[in-house]
């Protein structure tokens, strides 16, 4: 029997001939990620009672998620951060590069066949390049500055075949969120999610970083697309480091393989407060809203940029309505500033923000009040996550975020045009 | 042996909940932590809260964030262990490096109702409820080295010293 592509890492990074579904191994990433926690993660460190990072040229640093700094305790730990990357030589992203995830991938850090460990949930977006890469938390990265080396579960395995063309103004995003519906927020527990078919193959890096992205949201440990082209021809430009693709044996052993069309489907919305909660638009369509958010790690391309552009056609935002804007990286603000996106979306009434988190993990920049409701591009919409526990959150595509902000309510934006 | 009280959730309890973003970044202790815990789930839980008291809860507890100080912030409260029908990945290995029982005994949780007493002896693999016992698989060796270290760092800097 073959085995799946979680199976052919693990075993390669743990050094063993094969590996099993359930068994225990020692791994050694490749590349170690943290943020703004990494302040934290120095404290932690420092318990362990060691002065060196053992090889500190695995680890990136990138501050991202309370940036610029919104208070003195913040702005403490961004310096401490700054002076610990200095002392140890680890590579570093300071305040206004770009959300973590978006600026590992346009730097050609994550490589098809790596082995990536963040802390941060959201890890699994580097599949999207097929590296194999999983979330940690804090004390486990101190470990792997500490020993360069970590335990990790050999995960079982879904295979996901996706195929049909999607309509006009459906995304990967409207793909991933009805996914998440149909198998629930602990669908993929644990496993190994690799996506693939005809429909996965015909999208671009940007579309391929949304499934993996939100693959967390289904439990993934982490997600996986076989490099191809498309993959390689984005890395020409970001990386001139040799890679080896690893790719799933053809008789694989899956604990399951699911296929969808996705040739018909609807714009779909996350409703509160949870990201399996998924409907097609027309079922919560009118819903007003208070503001919109487009941006993060998920949803903060240009590509995103650009469909929300498209779709908002030069109206207004609607009155009462914050449209919130945040590209996620440097180089995505200069690009749509370069195509004069960025002026378009002021002149309609919104507001942008540098490059960076923002309002989606509820720190700043766009906190909710009571009885407030917000659409948002982002991955998360459980109670508390954008402010507060009374403030209402659901999750949709670019096109659907700007068909919400120029109308004020939940609104399918093909009824726009 | 652990013993207290049972504190029952249902599915899904994110940790957004278990301890809210709007801290994440804040520097505290985890005796501060600990005020926190669950705030936005149940506010009666941080000041109630007993030593030794278990959290029951549904499928998929901990997901979302993979902030720790979801687990740091149960551990420091004192909980005993949370029990549930299963565990966000990451919020599991969390656990265990905070020092955290975590244990996934589905058939206790569909019998536990909030206040129950409940006891559960690891060494033996069994929780107690109601006069009945439920059996769980004895944790991995790794695992327990762990948790009995107190968590990852204790137990990290215990083997460093042994090396050197």
């Amino acid at each position: 029997m073959g085995k799946t592509f979680a199976e052919k890492v693990l075993a390669k990074k743990a050094g063993l001939a094969e590996v099993e579904p359930g068994q225990i191994v020692t791994a050694r990433p490749d590349l170690g990620m943290s943020h703004d926690n990494t302040a934290a993660i120095v404290q932690l460190f420092r318990k362990v009672g060691l002065k060196r990072v053992k090889e500190p040229g695995k680890f990136v640093v990138i501050l991202d998620h309370v940036v610029p700094a919104a208070s003195v305790e913040y702005a403490q730990n961004h310096k401490d951060i700054r002076e610990f990357v200095r002392e140890q030589g680890i590579r570093f992203y300071d305040v206004g590069r770009g959300v973590c995830h978006q600026v590992v991938v346009e730097e050609g850090l994550a490589r098809p066949g790596d082995l990536i460990l963040g802390a941060d949930s959201h890890t699994p977006t580097y599949g999207a390049l097929g590296a194999f890469s999983a979330g940690i938390g804090r004390s486990e990265m101190a470990a792997l500055w500490a020993t360069g080396e970590l335990w990790l579960k050999v995960p079982t395995s879904f295979r996901i075949e996706l195929e049909g063309e999607l309509p006009e103004l459906v995304t990967a995003k409207d793909v991933i969120l009805y996914l998440i519906g149909k198998l629930g927020a602990d669908g993929a527990l644990y496993r190994s999610v690799e996506f693939a078919g005809p429909t996965v193959e015909g999208m671009g890096i940007p579309d391929r970083m949304v499934m993996a992205n939100m693959a967390a949201e289904m439990g993934a440990k982490n997600a996986f697309v076989a490099p191809d082209e498309t993959t390689f021809a984005y890395l020409a430009d970001r990386t001139k480091d040799a890679f080896t693709p690893i790719y799933p044996d053809p008789d694989a052993a899956y604990e399951e393989v699911m296929r969808f069309d996705v040739g018909d489907l609807e714009p779909q919305v996350a409703c509160p407060p949870d990201v399996d909660h998924v409907v097609p638009i027309s079922q919560v369509a009118g819903k007003k809203v208070d503001q919109v958010v487009l941006g993060t790690c998920t949803n903060g391309r240009i590509e995103d940029l650009r469909l929300a552009a498209e779709v908002m056609a030069g109206r207004p935002v609607a009155d009462g309505v914050r449209m919130i804007v945040l590209p996620a990286s440097q180089e995505v603000w200069l690009q749509a500033a370069e195509e004069g996106l960025l002026a378009e979306f002021v002149a309609a009434g919104a507001l942008v923000l540098n490059p960076g988190c923002g309002p989606c993990l509820g720190a700043h920049q766009g906190i909710l009040a009571p009885g407030e409701v917000c659409l948002a591009t982002s991955n998360r919409n459980f109670k508390g996550r954008m402010g507060s526990p009374e403030a209402e959150l659901y999750l949709g595509s670019p096109a659907v975020a700007a068909a919400v902000a120029v109308t004020g309510k939940i609104t399918d934006p093909r009824s726009l045009q | 042996m652990i013993q207290g009280r049972a504190w029952k959730y249902g599915d899904n309890v994110n940790t957004d909940v278990i301890f809210p973003g709007r801290y994440t970044y804040a520097r505290m202790e985890p005796g501060e932590m600990a005020k926190h815990a669950l705030e936005d789930l149940d506010p009666r839980f941080a000041r109630e809260v007993k030593p030794g008291d278990v959290i029951v809860a549904g499928r998929n507890f901990g997901c979302g964030s993979s902030r720790e100080q979801a687990a740091t912030c149960l551990a420091a409260a004192g909980v005993g262990a949370v029990v549930a029908k299963s565990f966000a990945r990451i919020f599991f290995r969390n656990a265990i490096n905070s020092g955290l029982l975590a244990l996934e005994i589905p058939e206790a949780v569909d019998v536990i109702q909030s206040g129950d007493k409940v006891g559960i002896d690891v060494e033996r693999g069994v929780l107690v409820h109601g006069g009945k016992e439920y059996r769980f698989p004895p944790l991995p060796a790794a695992v327990q080295e762990i948790l009995a270290a107190g968590g990852l760092i204790p137990y990290l800097k215990a083997k460093l010293v042994k090396e050197a």
